[in-house]
Protein backbone atom coordinates (compact mmCIF):
# COMPACT_ATOMS: atom_id res chain seq x y z
CA UNK A 1 0.00 0.00 0.00
CA UNK A 2 1.41 3.38 -0.63
CA UNK A 3 2.15 5.07 2.59
CA UNK A 4 1.83 8.69 3.42
CA UNK A 5 4.89 10.28 3.54
CA UNK A 6 6.96 12.72 6.48
CA UNK A 7 8.99 15.12 4.54
CA UNK A 8 11.52 17.26 6.94
CA UNK A 9 12.32 20.49 5.91
CA UNK A 10 15.26 22.82 5.79
CA UNK A 11 15.11 26.40 5.21
CA UNK A 12 18.61 27.28 3.73
CA UNK A 13 20.28 31.05 4.09
CA UNK A 14 24.07 31.59 2.60
CA UNK A 15 24.65 27.42 2.49
CA UNK A 16 23.43 26.95 5.98
CA UNK A 17 19.91 25.82 7.56
CA UNK A 18 18.19 28.87 9.83
CA UNK A 19 14.99 28.60 11.22
CA UNK A 20 12.34 31.25 11.85
CA UNK A 21 8.65 31.95 13.13
CA UNK A 22 5.81 33.48 11.19
CA UNK A 23 8.34 33.50 7.96
CA UNK A 24 10.76 36.27 10.49
CA UNK A 25 13.27 35.75 13.37
CA UNK A 26 15.54 33.83 11.46
CA UNK A 27 18.21 31.72 13.41
CA UNK A 28 20.61 29.08 12.74
CA UNK A 29 19.93 25.41 12.59
CA UNK A 30 23.11 23.77 11.51
CA UNK A 31 25.01 22.07 8.31
CA UNK A 32 21.95 21.11 5.47
CA UNK A 33 24.18 18.36 4.89
CA UNK A 34 24.58 16.69 8.13
CA UNK A 35 21.03 17.45 9.16
CA UNK A 36 20.08 15.47 5.45
CA UNK A 37 21.85 12.75 6.45
CA UNK A 38 20.44 12.40 10.17
CA UNK A 39 16.79 12.87 9.07
CA UNK A 40 17.66 9.81 6.49
CA UNK A 41 18.90 7.81 9.32
CA UNK A 42 15.78 8.84 11.31
CA UNK A 43 13.51 7.66 8.71
CA UNK A 44 12.65 10.82 6.77
CA UNK A 45 10.49 9.75 3.71
CA UNK A 46 11.61 12.94 1.85
CA UNK A 47 13.89 16.01 1.91
CA UNK A 48 12.46 19.55 0.87
CA UNK A 49 15.45 22.59 0.68
CA UNK A 50 13.92 25.81 0.33
CA UNK A 51 17.03 28.50 -0.48
CA UNK A 52 15.84 32.05 0.97
CA UNK A 53 19.25 33.64 0.12
CA UNK A 54 18.69 36.73 -2.13
CA UNK A 55 22.41 37.19 -3.74
CA UNK A 56 23.65 36.79 -7.01
CA UNK A 57 26.26 33.92 -6.33
CA UNK A 58 22.86 32.32 -5.45
CA UNK A 59 22.45 30.20 -8.23
CA UNK A 60 25.83 28.14 -7.91
CA UNK A 61 25.85 27.97 -3.67
CA UNK A 62 22.46 25.80 -4.90
CA UNK A 63 23.37 23.70 -7.08
CA UNK A 64 26.86 23.40 -5.18
CA UNK A 65 24.75 22.37 -2.16
CA UNK A 66 22.52 19.92 -4.35
CA UNK A 67 25.35 18.18 -5.74
CA UNK A 68 26.36 17.74 -2.15
CA UNK A 69 23.39 16.41 -1.00
CA UNK A 70 22.74 13.85 -3.83
CA UNK A 71 26.50 12.48 -2.79
CA UNK A 72 25.40 11.75 0.77
CA UNK A 73 21.71 11.32 0.59
CA UNK A 74 19.58 8.27 -0.69
CA UNK A 75 15.92 9.27 -0.83
CA UNK A 76 14.34 11.70 -2.76
CA UNK A 77 14.91 15.55 -2.31
CA UNK A 78 12.92 18.50 -3.75
CA UNK A 79 14.79 22.18 -4.13
CA UNK A 80 13.40 25.18 -3.89
CA UNK A 81 13.25 29.13 -3.51
CA UNK A 82 13.39 31.61 -6.43
CA UNK A 83 13.60 29.11 -9.26
CA UNK A 84 12.41 31.06 -12.28
CA UNK A 85 14.17 29.17 -15.31
CA UNK A 86 14.33 26.23 -17.50
CA UNK A 87 18.08 26.64 -16.79
CA UNK A 88 17.90 27.46 -13.06
CA UNK A 89 16.12 23.99 -12.97
CA UNK A 90 18.30 22.20 -15.62
CA UNK A 91 21.57 22.80 -12.88
CA UNK A 92 19.72 21.71 -9.80
CA UNK A 93 18.47 18.42 -11.63
CA UNK A 94 22.20 17.57 -12.84
CA UNK A 95 23.34 18.10 -9.79
CA UNK A 96 20.99 15.36 -8.55
CA UNK A 97 17.08 17.16 -7.12
CA UNK A 98 15.05 15.12 -7.81
CA UNK A 99 12.17 17.34 -8.08
CA UNK A 100 12.26 21.31 -7.88
CA UNK A 101 9.71 24.18 -6.56
CA UNK A 102 8.66 27.35 -7.68
CA UNK A 103 6.37 29.43 -6.09
CA UNK A 104 6.35 33.39 -7.13
CA UNK A 105 8.23 33.40 -10.09
CA UNK A 106 5.02 30.74 -11.06
CA UNK A 107 2.53 32.64 -9.92
CA UNK A 108 3.86 35.91 -11.92
CA UNK A 109 4.54 33.75 -15.15
CA UNK A 110 2.13 30.86 -14.76
CA UNK A 111 3.54 29.72 -18.63
CA UNK A 112 6.60 28.65 -16.82
CA UNK A 113 5.04 25.93 -15.24
CA UNK A 114 4.35 24.07 -18.33
CA UNK A 115 7.31 24.51 -19.82
CA UNK A 116 9.31 22.85 -16.81
CA UNK A 117 6.33 20.19 -17.59
CA UNK A 118 7.16 19.73 -20.46
CA UNK A 119 11.09 19.67 -20.92
CA UNK A 120 11.33 18.10 -17.19
CA UNK A 121 8.45 16.20 -16.65
CA UNK A 122 5.55 16.86 -14.21
CA UNK A 123 6.97 14.81 -11.79
CA UNK A 124 9.77 17.12 -10.96
CA UNK A 125 7.46 20.43 -10.52
CA UNK A 126 6.48 21.00 -6.99
CA UNK A 127 4.58 24.04 -7.10
CA UNK A 128 4.73 25.85 -3.58
CA UNK A 129 1.62 27.91 -2.19
CA UNK A 130 2.06 30.28 0.79
CA UNK A 131 -1.69 30.94 1.73
CA UNK A 132 -3.44 32.92 4.44
CA UNK A 133 -7.19 33.13 5.65
CA UNK A 134 -8.16 36.59 5.70
CA UNK A 135 -11.05 37.95 7.21
CA UNK A 136 -13.98 36.94 5.24
CA UNK A 137 -12.71 33.34 5.58
CA UNK A 138 -11.13 32.45 2.15
CA UNK A 139 -7.59 31.66 1.44
CA UNK A 140 -5.52 33.90 -0.69
CA UNK A 141 -1.98 33.46 -2.02
CA UNK A 142 0.82 35.25 -0.64
CA UNK A 143 3.81 35.79 -2.68
CA UNK A 144 8.02 36.42 -2.01
CA UNK A 145 8.33 34.51 1.17
CA UNK A 146 5.03 35.80 2.34
CA UNK A 147 5.40 39.53 2.04
CA UNK A 148 3.37 40.39 -0.08
CA UNK A 149 -0.62 39.25 -0.72
CA UNK A 150 -2.36 38.71 -3.86
CA UNK A 151 -6.47 38.97 -4.57
CA UNK A 152 -6.11 35.12 -5.99
CA UNK A 153 -7.75 32.30 -4.20
CA UNK A 154 -5.36 29.76 -3.21
CA UNK A 155 -7.73 26.96 -4.58
CA UNK A 156 -7.86 29.15 -8.00
CA UNK A 157 -4.35 29.03 -8.36
CA UNK A 158 -3.50 25.63 -7.15
CA UNK A 159 -6.14 24.44 -10.17
CA UNK A 160 -4.40 26.39 -12.40
CA UNK A 161 -1.19 25.07 -11.71
CA UNK A 162 -1.80 21.43 -11.89
CA UNK A 163 -4.09 22.65 -15.50
CA UNK A 164 -0.10 23.62 -16.58
CA UNK A 165 1.33 20.72 -15.58
CA UNK A 166 2.68 21.00 -11.52
CA UNK A 167 2.73 17.56 -10.20
CA UNK A 168 2.43 18.14 -6.60
CA UNK A 169 1.59 20.90 -4.27
CA UNK A 170 3.35 21.78 -0.82
CA UNK A 171 0.81 24.22 1.16
CA UNK A 172 1.71 26.15 3.34
CA UNK A 173 -0.32 28.36 5.62
CA UNK A 174 1.59 31.21 6.66
CA UNK A 175 -0.99 32.07 9.61
CA UNK A 176 0.09 27.93 10.88
CA UNK A 177 3.65 27.53 10.76
CA UNK A 178 6.08 27.95 13.12
CA UNK A 179 2.70 28.06 15.50
CA UNK A 180 3.21 24.47 16.63
CA UNK A 181 -1.12 25.07 16.81
CA UNK A 182 -1.50 22.08 13.96
CA UNK A 183 -1.89 22.35 10.62
CA UNK A 184 -4.53 24.14 8.66
CA UNK A 185 -6.83 21.27 7.86
CA UNK A 186 -9.71 22.53 6.00
CA UNK A 187 -7.64 24.47 2.80
CA UNK A 188 -5.09 20.67 2.65
CA UNK A 189 -8.10 18.87 2.21
CA UNK A 190 -10.17 21.31 -0.09
CA UNK A 191 -6.62 20.72 -2.24
CA UNK A 192 -5.80 17.17 -2.01
CA UNK A 193 -9.75 15.81 -2.06
CA UNK A 194 -10.20 18.32 -5.20
CA UNK A 195 -6.95 17.78 -7.21
CA UNK A 196 -5.67 15.01 -9.14
CA UNK A 197 -2.17 15.82 -7.43
CA UNK A 198 -0.39 14.96 -3.98
CA UNK A 199 -0.90 17.45 -1.51
CA UNK A 200 1.81 18.10 1.20
CA UNK A 201 0.64 20.25 3.66
CA UNK A 202 2.98 22.31 5.68
CA UNK A 203 3.04 25.14 8.60
CA UNK A 204 1.87 24.17 12.16
CA UNK A 205 3.03 20.62 12.79
CA UNK A 206 3.88 20.61 16.38
CA UNK A 207 2.89 17.57 18.41
CA UNK A 208 2.61 13.84 16.81
CA UNK A 209 -1.96 14.06 16.67
CA UNK A 210 -1.03 17.06 14.09
CA UNK A 211 0.27 14.62 11.75
CA UNK A 212 -2.20 12.03 12.69
CA UNK A 213 -4.65 14.76 11.89
CA UNK A 214 -3.32 15.78 8.31
CA UNK A 215 -3.23 12.89 7.21
CA UNK A 216 -6.95 11.46 8.59
CA UNK A 217 -8.81 14.92 8.47
CA UNK A 218 -6.88 17.01 6.01
CA UNK A 219 -6.70 14.29 3.50
CA UNK A 220 -2.82 15.30 2.78
CA UNK A 221 -0.36 13.05 1.07
CA UNK A 222 2.33 14.05 2.94
CA UNK A 223 3.32 16.65 6.00
CA UNK A 224 6.44 18.15 5.81
CA UNK A 225 7.83 20.57 9.27
CA UNK A 226 11.40 22.00 10.14
CA UNK A 227 11.75 22.92 13.78
CA UNK A 228 10.21 20.47 15.47
CA UNK A 229 12.54 17.99 13.90
CA UNK A 230 15.62 20.04 13.49
CA UNK A 231 15.59 20.84 17.40
CA UNK A 232 14.03 17.41 17.80
CA UNK A 233 10.95 17.92 19.79
CA UNK A 234 9.85 15.33 17.38
CA UNK A 235 11.93 12.63 16.59
CA UNK A 236 10.79 11.05 13.31
CA UNK A 237 10.92 7.56 14.22
CA UNK A 238 8.72 7.59 17.22
CA UNK A 239 6.29 9.93 14.87
CA UNK A 240 6.12 7.19 12.60
CA UNK A 241 5.67 4.92 15.62
CA UNK A 242 3.05 6.68 16.88
CA UNK A 243 1.39 6.92 13.15
CA UNK A 244 1.27 3.31 12.58
CA UNK A 245 -0.43 2.95 15.85
CA UNK A 246 -3.13 5.36 14.49
CA UNK A 247 -3.55 2.83 11.51
CA UNK A 248 -2.29 5.45 9.07
CA UNK A 249 0.33 3.80 6.05
CA UNK A 250 3.77 4.95 6.40
CA UNK A 251 6.75 3.71 5.82
CA UNK A 252 8.84 2.28 8.80
CA UNK B 1 34.35 -3.44 -12.86
CA UNK B 2 32.95 -1.60 -15.63
CA UNK B 3 29.61 -0.24 -15.71
CA UNK B 4 27.70 1.34 -18.39
CA UNK B 5 24.98 3.74 -18.13
CA UNK B 6 22.91 4.09 -21.71
CA UNK B 7 22.90 8.10 -22.46
CA UNK B 8 19.54 8.78 -23.94
CA UNK B 9 17.08 11.69 -23.70
CA UNK B 10 15.88 10.35 -20.32
CA UNK B 11 16.25 11.51 -16.75
CA UNK B 12 17.47 10.41 -13.50
CA UNK B 13 20.75 9.48 -15.16
CA UNK B 14 22.51 11.50 -12.33
CA UNK B 15 20.87 10.34 -9.29
CA UNK B 16 22.00 6.67 -10.52
CA UNK B 17 25.63 7.41 -10.81
CA UNK B 18 25.66 9.38 -7.37
CA UNK B 19 23.78 5.91 -6.08
CA UNK B 20 26.56 3.87 -7.71
CA UNK B 21 29.07 6.56 -6.33
CA UNK B 22 27.25 5.81 -2.70
CA UNK B 23 28.31 2.44 -2.84
CA UNK B 24 31.49 2.50 -4.33
CA UNK B 25 31.65 1.61 -7.57
CA UNK B 26 32.13 4.49 -10.90
CA UNK B 27 30.34 4.36 -14.01
CA UNK B 28 30.37 5.56 -17.65
CA UNK B 29 27.55 7.35 -18.67
CA UNK B 30 28.04 6.71 -23.00
CA UNK B 31 25.85 6.20 -25.89
CA UNK B 32 28.28 4.29 -27.66
CA UNK B 33 28.32 0.79 -28.64
CA UNK B 34 31.42 -0.20 -28.44
CA UNK B 35 31.81 1.19 -24.69
CA UNK B 36 28.20 -0.54 -23.69
CA UNK B 37 28.88 -3.93 -25.47
CA UNK B 38 32.31 -3.96 -23.38
CA UNK B 39 30.55 -3.44 -20.35
CA UNK B 40 30.26 -5.54 -17.22
CA UNK B 41 27.16 -4.43 -16.54
CA UNK B 42 25.12 -2.43 -18.05
CA UNK B 43 21.86 0.08 -16.75
CA UNK B 44 19.02 1.47 -18.47
CA UNK B 45 17.75 4.28 -16.40
CA UNK B 46 14.53 6.63 -17.12
CA UNK B 47 12.20 9.33 -16.36
CA UNK B 48 10.37 10.49 -19.50
CA UNK B 49 7.90 9.75 -22.03
CA UNK B 50 7.76 6.18 -23.58
CA UNK B 51 7.44 7.22 -27.49
CA UNK B 52 10.16 10.29 -27.49
CA UNK B 53 12.48 7.67 -25.92
CA UNK B 54 12.01 5.02 -28.41
CA UNK B 55 12.38 7.31 -31.22
CA UNK B 56 15.70 8.51 -29.78
CA UNK B 57 17.38 5.12 -29.37
CA UNK B 58 15.77 3.94 -32.86
CA UNK B 59 17.57 7.03 -34.56
CA UNK B 60 20.42 6.00 -32.82
CA UNK B 61 20.45 2.37 -33.56
CA UNK B 62 20.54 1.88 -29.36
CA UNK B 63 17.35 -0.37 -29.90
CA UNK B 64 19.18 -3.11 -31.45
CA UNK B 65 22.24 -3.00 -28.85
CA UNK B 66 20.39 -3.24 -25.60
CA UNK B 67 18.12 -6.18 -27.13
CA UNK B 68 21.59 -7.97 -28.23
CA UNK B 69 23.49 -7.29 -24.89
CA UNK B 70 24.62 -10.98 -23.41
CA UNK B 71 25.50 -8.77 -19.72
CA UNK B 72 23.34 -8.39 -17.22
CA UNK B 73 21.19 -5.55 -17.79
CA UNK B 74 18.78 -3.22 -15.44
CA UNK B 75 16.32 -1.39 -16.54
CA UNK B 76 15.01 1.24 -13.80
CA UNK B 77 11.20 2.82 -14.37
CA UNK B 78 11.25 3.99 -18.06
CA UNK B 79 13.83 1.84 -19.01
CA UNK B 80 12.36 -1.23 -17.52
CA UNK B 81 8.61 -0.24 -19.48
CA UNK B 82 10.77 -0.02 -22.69
CA UNK B 83 12.36 -2.94 -22.43
CA UNK B 84 8.54 -5.04 -21.98
CA UNK B 85 6.51 -5.35 -25.41
CA UNK B 86 4.28 -2.10 -25.68
CA UNK B 87 3.27 0.80 -23.84
CA UNK B 88 -0.08 2.47 -23.72
CA UNK B 89 1.83 5.68 -23.17
CA UNK B 90 1.55 7.39 -26.99
CA UNK B 91 0.89 3.90 -28.22
CA UNK B 92 4.14 2.98 -28.59
CA UNK B 93 5.49 -0.69 -29.79
CA UNK B 94 8.84 -1.30 -27.07
CA UNK B 95 12.08 -3.26 -26.93
CA UNK B 96 10.14 -6.87 -26.28
CA UNK B 97 12.31 -8.58 -23.94
CA UNK B 98 9.80 -9.05 -21.13
CA UNK B 99 6.63 -10.93 -22.18
CA UNK B 100 4.20 -7.87 -20.95
CA UNK B 101 2.44 -4.97 -21.91
CA UNK B 102 2.35 -1.53 -19.85
CA UNK B 103 -1.01 0.31 -19.25
CA UNK B 104 -2.17 3.18 -17.90
CA UNK B 105 -3.16 3.09 -14.20
CA UNK B 106 -6.70 3.49 -14.49
CA UNK B 107 -7.56 6.59 -12.30
CA UNK B 108 -10.44 6.06 -10.13
CA UNK B 109 -13.62 8.00 -11.03
CA UNK B 110 -13.26 11.04 -9.24
CA UNK B 111 -10.10 11.75 -10.82
CA UNK B 112 -11.63 11.31 -14.69
CA UNK B 113 -13.78 14.43 -13.39
CA UNK B 114 -9.80 16.13 -12.80
CA UNK B 115 -10.51 15.07 -9.02
CA UNK B 116 -8.18 14.05 -6.16
CA UNK B 117 -8.64 11.29 -4.17
CA UNK B 118 -7.27 8.11 -2.44
CA UNK B 119 -5.80 6.94 -5.57
CA UNK B 120 -3.84 9.72 -7.56
CA UNK B 121 -1.81 9.11 -10.90
CA UNK B 122 0.67 9.40 -10.77
CA UNK B 123 1.78 7.21 -7.85
CA UNK B 124 4.36 8.98 -5.64
CA UNK B 125 6.14 7.69 -3.00
CA UNK B 126 6.69 4.61 -0.66
CA UNK B 127 5.39 1.17 -1.25
CA UNK B 128 5.18 -2.42 -0.53
CA UNK B 129 7.43 -4.87 -2.68
CA UNK B 130 6.28 -8.78 -2.52
CA UNK B 131 6.45 -12.30 -4.02
CA UNK B 132 10.21 -11.48 -4.38
CA UNK B 133 11.97 -13.96 -6.66
CA UNK B 134 15.84 -14.28 -7.89
CA UNK B 135 19.15 -12.92 -6.37
CA UNK B 136 18.39 -9.17 -7.18
CA UNK B 137 16.43 -9.67 -4.11
CA UNK B 138 18.96 -11.33 -1.88
CA UNK B 139 18.62 -9.64 2.01
CA UNK B 140 15.77 -7.88 0.62
CA UNK B 141 12.82 -8.88 2.99
CA UNK B 142 9.37 -9.34 1.73
CA UNK B 143 7.07 -6.26 2.16
CA UNK B 144 10.01 -4.01 2.03
CA UNK B 145 9.40 -0.65 0.89
CA UNK B 146 10.91 1.24 -2.31
CA UNK B 147 9.77 4.65 -3.81
CA UNK B 148 8.08 4.99 -7.30
CA UNK B 149 6.65 7.91 -9.57
CA UNK B 150 5.36 6.30 -12.06
CA UNK B 151 1.64 6.69 -14.22
CA UNK B 152 1.95 3.63 -16.23
CA UNK B 153 2.89 0.21 -15.08
CA UNK B 154 3.62 -3.43 -16.56
CA UNK B 155 0.78 -6.09 -16.35
CA UNK B 156 1.75 -9.32 -13.84
CA UNK B 157 3.53 -11.63 -16.14
CA UNK B 158 5.86 -14.87 -16.19
CA UNK B 159 8.62 -12.95 -16.06
CA UNK B 160 7.44 -10.64 -13.14
CA UNK B 161 10.22 -11.18 -9.63
CA UNK B 162 8.22 -8.97 -7.82
CA UNK B 163 4.58 -7.57 -7.25
CA UNK B 164 3.45 -3.95 -6.09
CA UNK B 165 -0.42 -3.18 -5.44
CA UNK B 166 -1.54 0.35 -6.70
CA UNK B 167 -5.14 0.46 -7.61
CA UNK B 168 -4.46 -3.09 -8.83
CA UNK B 169 -1.36 -5.79 -8.42
CA UNK B 170 1.32 -5.01 -11.05
CA UNK B 171 4.88 -6.09 -11.63
CA UNK B 172 7.54 -4.15 -9.35
CA UNK B 173 10.26 -5.97 -10.94
CA UNK B 174 10.71 -8.25 -14.10
CA UNK B 175 13.81 -10.23 -15.09
CA UNK B 176 14.58 -12.58 -18.39
CA UNK B 177 17.49 -13.94 -19.19
CA UNK B 178 20.59 -11.29 -18.27
CA UNK B 179 17.79 -8.74 -18.82
CA UNK B 180 16.11 -7.14 -15.03
CA UNK B 181 14.03 -4.25 -15.05
CA UNK B 182 12.54 -2.85 -11.43
CA UNK B 183 9.66 -0.44 -11.58
CA UNK B 184 10.89 1.80 -8.45
CA UNK B 185 13.88 4.08 -8.44
CA UNK B 186 16.99 1.77 -6.10
CA UNK B 187 18.75 5.18 -6.40
CA UNK B 188 16.07 6.97 -4.36
CA UNK B 189 15.06 3.74 -2.27
CA UNK B 190 17.28 4.56 0.76
CA UNK B 191 18.83 1.37 1.68
CA UNK B 192 16.68 -1.26 0.27
CA UNK B 193 17.10 -0.07 -2.86
CA UNK B 194 21.37 0.08 -2.28
CA UNK B 195 21.03 -3.76 -1.32
CA UNK B 196 19.29 -4.41 -4.74
CA UNK B 197 21.69 -2.05 -6.90
CA UNK B 198 24.42 -4.24 -4.99
CA UNK B 199 22.70 -7.53 -5.78
CA UNK B 200 22.42 -6.46 -9.17
CA UNK B 201 26.26 -6.06 -9.34
CA UNK B 202 26.37 -9.04 -8.38
CA UNK B 203 24.50 -11.30 -10.71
Amino acid sequence: MLTKRIIACLDIKDGRTVKGTNFIDLRDAGDPVELAIRYCEEGADELVFLDITATIEKRKTLSELANRIAHHINIPFTIGGGISSIEDVNILLQNGADKISVNTAAFNQPQLINRLAKEFGSQCIVLAIDTKQEEDGNWYIHLNGGRTRTTTLCFDWARQAVDLGAGEILLTSMDHDGTKQGFALDITKQLSENLPVPVIASGGGGIMEHFADVFTLGKADAALAASVFHFEEIKIKELKKYLIANNISIRF
Amino acid sequence: MQIAIIKYNAGNIQSVLFALERIGHTATVTDDPIQINSADKVIFPGVGEASTAMRYLKERELDKLIVSLKQPVLGICLGMQLLCEYSEENNTNCLGIFNTKVRLFLPPLRQEKGLGGEAKVPQTGWNTITNLKTSLFNEVKENSYCYFVHSYYAEVCDNTIATTEYIQPYSAALNKDNFYGVQFHPEKSAAIGEQILKNFLNV
